[in-house]
């Protein structure tokens, strides 16, 4: 691509190499740690599934045993593995007698490292070949429909009852909808465990399960059989149980997550080692799974100033593609975000959100990145906010966004009508077919106002990411540099579940699905 | 369906304006035209639009167009009305309740806190229950602000504890009462299924129950909100759309020396 920008590609080369550091720095202490999600995520893996008496998930049931009797730091493969070797018996035995009080992991006699790893190896060995499949199938579908050129139109239910969702998603998917997103209820990102089996209630969303994903999934394969495209489901990769969603998704198919290194400790206050860690193996597991991720700077915009900030969303960007390259997970699954939110009272605010997503573009050429509309600046008024997310679809369109969520007019009003979702594909499609090529007729004036903006928004991004490669990650995120949000070290959710991995440790999936992991442990 | 460039359409009503029969405005008075759009769960045909039709009548239109009719899917159809409402009310009789005091700057409320309360009052805020939205809560209360309007953390006199978002009620009185709080203010945003009615109710149950109520100045916030509801709910106030952190402060302060709560 040829750039329109005229962008410093010495300045890039050295933002570039800065957040490779940081996230090199940042993975010496992600490759010492695991935490009680990752460990739940391995069993998942391990296909322990279900509920006990209570609705605890069998997963939950296995990994507190681990904690409380303080073994936690060897993982659940060595101590599931050494339980199979004692027993004979498959992991969902293991977890069900460990919920009857019949089978206690610590009091297990220890089995040679071939004898753990020959139990558990052949467990793993089938999940990762049903998550190949899985990949499989998709390419399949893909190869016989075609995939879409040009932005996928990415549209979210919401009401909180997977049958009622699956109606709104397939009523979509026929008006032009590429991607479908399954708005989780809010607060469930705070849950430390995942709920089960298919759900009717829930606010603002639907719970993320992994019936509910299954049961999407053979939906949007049905409509999308009918329209002959492939309908993309996307969910939610995020909050205290990141790896655990990765491995459900992977499971049932998903193609898309939202799947971000920092929003989480950011957003949701939840603990910053613990995200850290759990960002990397929902990463790995997405990566293997052909799973795109969505990146959440667009998020920095609804609590920071869009103008002034547009340099932390960039940062974020390199940061997130650095952590991303990290767990293996190759630039063309990287959705990294960004977002129309400059205010409309802003004299040329148009050309600000045309410079920084032409750049974006530019910077990470092969990423498909992610681009949410206005929703900051949305107010009741339904036909200006039609106009606004009009502007919004003609940067899209100029600039080659890929992930295209949707504007709703009713945006800040209540979640979308059925009609709300029409209009808004409407709109896109008139602008994209209409607009098709614009962007590649048009050329940006040689230090114009365009031009001036993405350099001075590239000059910041890079000065913030060699001040964030001197004092490090963690005490950025201490300082509030990232949306004006300060967060502490050993604040906020989850720390309590993050644990110092000891000598037996081994978490074979790893081993299987980073396909060029260096260095690290094993 | 539309019936061409020019409002052929008799004029026969009385064109004065008259506030005890107030009607819609389309572009003459007493026209009463109104727009609206919904969707039927029907098929996109002939009957559909009737069905339309009559719906538009029963919320009392009359002569209602039909001037766009969309398949959403083989099931649901998008309409899109137009008509006369046949129903006025009388503006003369209407009261609402609204804040109404003259609002502060940021300078005048920390001049104002400095003579009568002569010490920092203490602001407590969040976005509570289930709802995940802070951008209410942030645009009264970080530095920042919003629209020009400076956030609360910024006042001199004021310290301001941005909890956050989905924030317990318990855990919000329990934060209050361990800042010595003067002013609790929670955020609403999400409304789906009315939840943060319930929300709201369930605090100030929550601070009756404990005999905290009188103690504190308790404001909400949010889109969906208004000062008729706030009062109606057992709050001080309520803050909608196109209200800053100089109102909320303002109303605050000044409540505060209202009820003796200025020591």
């Amino acid at each position: 691509m040829q750039s329109k920008l005229n962008l410093n590609q010495d300045l890039v080369r050295r933002a570039r190499a800065s957040a490779a550091k940081i996230a090199e720095d940042t993975q010496g202490f992600i490759d010492l740690h695991t935490t009680v999600t990752v460990e739940r995520a391995v069993c998942r893996l391990l296909c322990i599934d279900g509920v006990n008496e209570f609705d605890v998930p069998l997963p939950n049931v296995v990994v507190d045993h681990l904690l409380e009797k303080g073994i936690l730091s060897g993982g659940a493969s060595y101590y599931l593995g050494n339980a199979m070797a004692e027993t004979g018996l498959t992991p969902q035995e293991i977890a069900e007698k460990i919920n009857l009080g019949e089978i206690d992991l610590s009091k297990i006699p220890p089995h040679s490292e071939e004898e753990i790893r020959g139990a558990i190896m052949p467990v793993a060995h089938a999940t990762v070949e049903r998550i190949k499949k899985n990949v499989a199938v998709r390419n399949e579908f893909l190869n016989e429909f075609g995939d879409k050129e040009g932005p996928y139109l990415y549209i979210i239910v919401a009401t909180g009852n997977i049958y009622e969702d699956i109606v709104q998603a397939k009523a979509g998917a026929k008006q032009g909808a590429d991607i479908i997103a399954v708005i989780r209820t809010t607060g469930q990102s705070l849950l430390d465990y995942v709920p089960y089996g298919a759900t009717t209630e829930g606010f603002g969303g639907t719970y993320a399960t992994q019936e509910n994903f299954r049961l999407m999934r053979a939906a949007l394969d049905e409509v999308g059989k009918e329209q002959k495209r492939y309908i993309r489901l996307c969910n939610y990769c995020s909050g205290l149980c990141m790896p655990e969603i990765a491995a459900m998704g992977a499971l049932e198919r998903l193609d898309v997550m939202l799947n971000d290194a920092l929003y989480g400790i950011l957003f949701r206050d939840i603990n910053m080692q613990r995200t850290i860690v759990d960002q990397y193996f929902s990463r790995v597991i997405n990566s293997f799974a052909g799973v795109i991720i969505n990146t959440g700077e667009d998020n920095y915009l609804t609590t920071a100033d869009a103008v002034e900030e547009a340099h932390t969303v960039l940062a974020s960007q390199f940061l997130n593609e650095q952590f991303a390259l990290k767990a293996g997970l190759p630039e063309e699954q990287q959705g990294l975000g960004h977002a129309f939110e400059i205010s409309p009272d802003v004299h040329n605010g148009f050309l600000y959100e045309l410079a920084q997503a032409q750049m974006a573009r530019e910077i990470f050429p092969k990423a498909p990145l992610k681009y949410m509309p206005p929703t900051k600046f949305m107010t009741g008024n339904i036909f200006r906010g039609h106009v606004q997310d009009a502007l919004f679809n003609i940067v899209t369109i100029m600039t080659h966004q890929k992930l295209h969520l949707l504007g709703m007019l009713t945006e800040a009003i209540h979640t979308p009508f059925m009609s709300d979702r029409a209009l808004s594909i409407e709109n896109a499609q008139y602008i994209f077919r209409t607009m098709a090529d614009f962007g590649d007729e048009v050329q940006f004036k040689e230090g114009g106002i365009i031009q001036s903006r993405a350099n001075e928004v590239l000059t910041k991004a890079t000065n913030l990411l060699e001040e964030i490669e001197q004092i490090g990650l963690f005490a950025t995120l201490e300082k509030g540099i990232f949306a004006d949000i300060k967060r502490p070290r050993d604040g906020g959710k989850g720390l309590a579940g993050v644990v110092v991995k000891d000598d037996v440790y081994f978490n074979p999936f790893v081993e299987l699905m980073h396909t060029n992991r260096e260095g690290g442990n094993k | 369906m539309s019936s061409g460039l020019y409002n052929t359409s008799a004029r026969n009503f009385d064109t004065t304006l008259d506030l005890t029969h107030l009607r819609a405005y389309g572009d003459t008075m007493n026209d009463g035209k109104v727009q609206m759009s919904f969707t039927l769960p029907v098929k996109n045909d002939d009957k559909g639009q009737e069905a339309a039709k009559q719906l538009a009548k029963k919320m009392g239109i009359d002569d209602p167009n039909v001037v766009h009719a969309q398949s959403l899917d083989k099931e649901f159809t998008f309409y899109i009305v137009y008509g006369s409402c046949s129903h006025s009310v009388d503006y003369t009789e209407i009261h609402v309740q609204a804040v109404e005091e003259e609002t502060m700057s940021m300078e005048e409320v920390n001049d104002y806190i400095r003579e009568n309360i002569g010490r920092k009052v203490v602001m407590v805020g969040a976005s509570t229950g289930t709802d995940a939205h802070t951008v209410g809560i942030d645009a009264i209360m970080n530095r920042k602000g919003f629209a020009g309007h400076y956030g609360l953390e910024r006042y001199e006199m004021i310290e301001a504890y941005n909890l956050g978002a989905q924030v317990p009620n318990e855990e919000f009185v329990q934060k209050a009462v361990e800042l010595n709080a003067d002013v609790l203010l929670v955020s609403q945003t999400v409304t789906q299924k009315d939840i943060h009615i319930q929300n709201l109710t369930e605090l100030i149950e929550l601070l009756e129950a404990e005999g905290l109520r009188s103690k504190f100045i308790v404001i909400c916030g949010g889109p969906r909100i208004s000062h008729e509801l706030a009062k109606e709910l057992g709050y001080d106030a309520g803050f909608g759309q196109h209200k800053y952190a100089d109102d909320v402060a303002t109303f605050a302060v000044t409540e505060m020396v209202k009820r003796g709560l200025n020591k």
